[in-house]
């Protein structure tokens, strides 16, 4: 099939459209467009197109993506497991009930919510849950506010700085931003853990707390967490959890046993709802028991409603079938999976850190780059975009920002051996190629619906929008 | 135990897998974790259930909720959803995809975000959308921050009155730690001063009033701040845009445009604005393109607004959006065109002005605010607004919702028939009949 290329405004035509109306109650005269200055006097430039117009072109255009049920997504920190079919069937049950109705007409959703939060205490350790949250980044946002309550409600108003280790994610020390907190960088010591060394001189009665993702975003536990536990809660602060990294630890151990106060959950990662190309996600923020207090002042209050109440029934659902029985496996299984890729490549990628990782790891570019004089050599975007040809989804890349060639692996538990080793044989191959000629990586991808596009050019003359004339 | 269905590893697998990793069990990965944080107990959590165990559990708590002809707005509305557009977005190219950020094999995402980019820019007026954010009341409160960012050395915020409930306390929220003060205010431009940052006004107020912005951008700019409009986007349709009352940034919940209640989510916020602001609006956005061989395709671009980039410069710290949301209200859009938006405006408008009327007449209600309004209204109960609200919801209406200063909502979207209507009346002539004995 030749490459699909059009807007759906570029199939209107005037007259044409996809969807019928009732006409409503009542001969009131309908007085839009007549002239009074809050009408519009012009439609606005919407498409004119017939249903099947519609049916077809968003079936095409879906054909020019690539997600989870179609190949293998080892898109690290994002945990693209597969989403069981089911979850999908059930948020339909609520599809009519409005956010505001009385609670004594809501009883199953407010059960359902408060399942998910029993579930949820009993995976992470911790006490209670917002769901209000809808991604995480959001869960962050949230998690800080309840930090800087608890503090304001002790009247301990000095914390307005947070410590963030260099391996965050970006989005650590924007929600601490947003929340009015300075983020101080702790630096990661040779190993890529937080050194507790390292950590002493920053600690003071201006901490408000440290946001952790552990295992970090090398994959790594940071193994001397109970040293900054005390250290930390010894100087005042608190612990956050960032959830992002959850998935190698569920079933095994649990971020309230470890000391942290405040967690976020991703649902869209760890508890498999879809990605939805970009969201909907969900968030909740769960605390230990001191913390009650603050979260309540918080809980509702960053979200219109009750958060993205179906994202919560899809994961509530993936929780069921999961049970306590197959639960212990998820994070094992995951973890083993990233191993086994990193052992069996280790040879032909530069591994900066060589210890057992969790459920991800991250290589520093090619060993053998093919790179020699006036041949450039292959880099971490050229082997993501040779990826693609192959029929996989590309690593995360150039991040963390440790390293400059990162390209941040993760399987998940959902994928069988025999995906992860056609993945291991694509990427030895993309290897050998590199080593014989770069400029095959470096034209890639070749089989994709479109080649590299020119984002620069893109971003200094940005067109943003449909004009009937570009 | 029997394996589970989405976890394919067999003994066997997991054999080979640890002999290549070069360790003899699973709890060998977690040698590095300090052993006394290792969970050795039992999970609290059920057995584990089949799949039609899970859907038997799931519509028993679905049966646990009461089914309501819903009459009421205040921020979700309850119009139809057209067959096409779940069918569409379960499709999972769409559904199990992540953020596009390998453009090449994520161009149905970036096309229909631009799409989507393209419609609000459409029905606003402005120039520049943003791929969404979580949802309306989120929105205001990015909006605020952008205010803040693109004015000097301003740091108030006025928000409305007449602004949802929903939206304003998020605003607080966000606002407490924002760095910025936040003052809501039943006479917004009576409050400006050099230094506030924006104004945020509704443009269809929470009693469902249109508002009549006459004057409003010209007083908010002369005291050198920016204007932020909350907006229905089903209703700007038929309503004069946020760009021709003058607005600097308009913003909204796109839950009107077909996406089902849902208890409240997953919905999502849009925000639009002058081109000027472009590099201070968060979020994704996507742009036009060329690659290597000449075709036009689209990507992720301004990047450097954002948090995986700039991290604490960032201007938010919004990663994942709404993004299949987006692709709802684009083929909710696709579908209706500018006539079927018309004419839902319409229907809408006939059926909640019938419903006025035939209520006004019961002779339990007085009228409320002036003003025009499209499908959402206001009356002032001549009886117990609470015990009415009550009386309707054991008769399997959500009506008649009491408000902050004790008037009684009502919302009538094109769904609603005329029997629902007629019946809906009867009920309150009933409660007026047992009010009287």
């Amino acid at each position: 099939m030749s490459y699909y290329e059009k807007l759906i405004f570029e199939l209107s035509k005037p007259g044409r459209r996809g969807a019928a109306v009732p006409s409503g109650t009542g001969e009131v005269k309908v007085p839009f467009g007549d002239g009074a200055k809050c009408w519009r006097s012009e439609a606005p430039a919407l498409p004119e197109v017939s249903e099947p117009d519609v049916v077809r072109h968003y079936t095409r255009l879906s054909q020019l993506n690539f997600g989870v049920d179609g190949g293998f997504y080892p898109l690290g920190s994002c945990t693209m497991k597969y989403n069981p079919k089911v979850c999908e069937d059930v948020p339909a049950l609520f599809a009519g009930l409005h956010p505001l109705q009385d609670e004594e007409t809501t009883a199953g959703a407010r059960e359902l919510l408060s399942g998910a939060e029993r579930f949820l205490c009993a995976l992470t350790g911790m006490k209670h849950f917002t769901f209000s949250p809808c991604a995480g980044a959001h869960g962050e946002l949230t998690g800080l506010m309840i930090i800087r309550r608890y503090h304001e409600m002790r009247g301990d108003t000095a914390r307005t700085r947070i410590l963030v280790p260099d391996s965050a994610h970006g989005t650590n020390p924007a929600s601490a931003a947003i929340c009015g907190l300075e983020p101080v960088t702790v630096p990661s010591g040779p190993d890529g853990l937080v050194d507790p060394e390292a950590l002493r001189p920053l600690l003071g009665p201006d901490i408000a707390g440290i946001m952790l993702t552990n295992p970090n975003t090398l994959g790594l536990f940071e193994k001397h967490i109970k040293e900054i536990a005390e250290l930390v809660h010894g100087c005042g602060g608190l612990l956050y959890y960032d959830g992002a990294n959850l998935n190698p630890l569920v079933g095994v151990l649990r971020p309230g046993d470890m000391g942290f106060d405040v967690m976020h959950v991703n649902l869209h990662k760890t508890f498999s709802t879809p990605h939805g190309g970009g969201g909907p996600g969900s968030g909740p923020v769960g605390v230990c028991e001191a913390l009650k207090d603050a979260l309540a002042q918080v809980d509702g209050k960053v979200s219109a409603f009750h958060g993205n109440f179906g994202v919560i029934v899809r994961a509530y659902a993936y929780i069921l079938m999961l049970g306590r029985e197959h639960v212990k496996e998820l994070g094992p299984f995951a973890t083993l999976a990233a191993n086994y890729i990193k052992e069996s490549l280790r040879d032909k990628f530069k591994l900066p850190i060589d210890s057992v990782c969790k459920h991800e790891f991250v290589f520093d570019g090619l060993i053998d780059d093919g790179g020699r004089e006036g041949v450039p050599a292959a880099t971490t975007l050229d082997v993501a975009k040779r990826m693609l040809d192959y029929g996989f989804h590309a690593p995360t890349i150039y991040f963390p920002l440790l390293f400059h060639q990162s390209m941040m692996i993760e399987p998940t538990e959902t994928e069988s051996l025999e995906t992860l080793d056609e993945c291991i044989a694509v990427l030895r191959k993309i290897a050998d190629e590199a080593a014989v000629d770069p400029s095959l990586l470096k034209s890639a991808p070749h089989n994709t619906p479109i080649g590299r596009p020119d984002e620069t050019e893109a971003a200094r003359h940005p067109i943003l929008k449909f004009t009937a004339e570009a | 135990m029997a394996q589970l269905p989405f976890f394919p590893h067999t003994q066997e697998d997991v054999a080979r897998m640890l002999e290549r990793v070069g360790l003899s069990s699973l709890q060998e990965l977690y040698s590095d974790v300090p052993q006394e944080f290792l969970y050795r107990g039992e999970y609290d959590l059920p057995s584990a259930l089949s799949e039609s165990e899970v859907k038997a559990s799931l519509e028993a708590f679905a049966a646990r909720n009461r089914k309501l002809t819903v009459f009421v707005g205040q921020g979700a509305y309850d119009h139809y959803t057209p067959s096409v557009i779940p069918a569409l977005c379960a499709r999972s190219e769409f559904l199990t995809a992540y953020t596009p950020y390998q453009c090449e094999i994520s161009q149905g995402t970036l096309r229909y975000i631009f799409e989507f980019q393209s419609m609000i820019c459409a029905l606003t007026g402005l120039d520049v959308a943003n791929a969404s954010v979580y949802d309306g009341a989120t929105a205001a409160a990015e909006a605020a921050r952008m205010c803040v960012a693109s004015t000097r050395k301003r740091n108030r915020i006025i928000a409305s009155e007449g602004l949802l409930p929903c939206v304003r306390k998020v605003l607080e929220a966000y606002a407490r730690y924002g760095g910025y003060e936040l003052l809501v205010s039943d006479h917004p431009l009576d409050a400006l001063d050099a230094n506030v940052a924006g104004v945020i006004l509704p443009s269809i107020d929470r009693s469902g009033a249109i508002v009549d912005l006459e004057g409003a951008a010209d007083a908010v700019h002369t005291a050198g701040a920016l204007l932020v409009l909350y907006c229905d986007p089903s209703a700007l349709a038929v309503l004069r845009s946020p760009a021709d009352w003058g607005a600097d940034i308009a913003i909204g919940d796109a839950q009107p445009l077909g996406m089902p209640l849902s208890y409240g989510g997953p919905y999502a916020g849009f925000m639009a604005c002058r081109e000027a602001l472009m590099r201070k609006l968060p979020g994704r956005i996507v742009g036009q393109a060329r690659d290597a061989q000449g075709h036009r395709c689209f990507v992720l671009t301004l990047q450097a607004r954002e948090q995986h980039i700039r991290r604490e410069k960032a201007t938010s710290n919004i990663c994942s959006n709404e993004s299949l949301m987006a692709l709802w209200a684009t083929i909710y859009l696709s579908l209706m065109g500018p006539e079927g938006m018309k004419e839902l405006n319409a229907a809408c408008y006939r059926s909640s002005h019938y419903l006025r009327e035939r209520l006004l007449s019961t002779g339990l209600f007085e009228a409320a605010e002036p003003g025009g309004f499209i499908k959402e209204f206001v009356l002032r109960p001549r009886t117990d607004a609470s015990r009415l609200h009550k009386y309707l919801l054991d008769k399997g209406f959500f009506a008649a919702l009491p408000t902050e200063e004790g008037r009684v909502s009502f919302c009538v979207t094109e769904r609603r028939t005329k029997e629902e209507i007629d019946a809906l009346v009867s009920a309150v002539e009933q409660f007026a009949e047992e009010e009287g004995r």
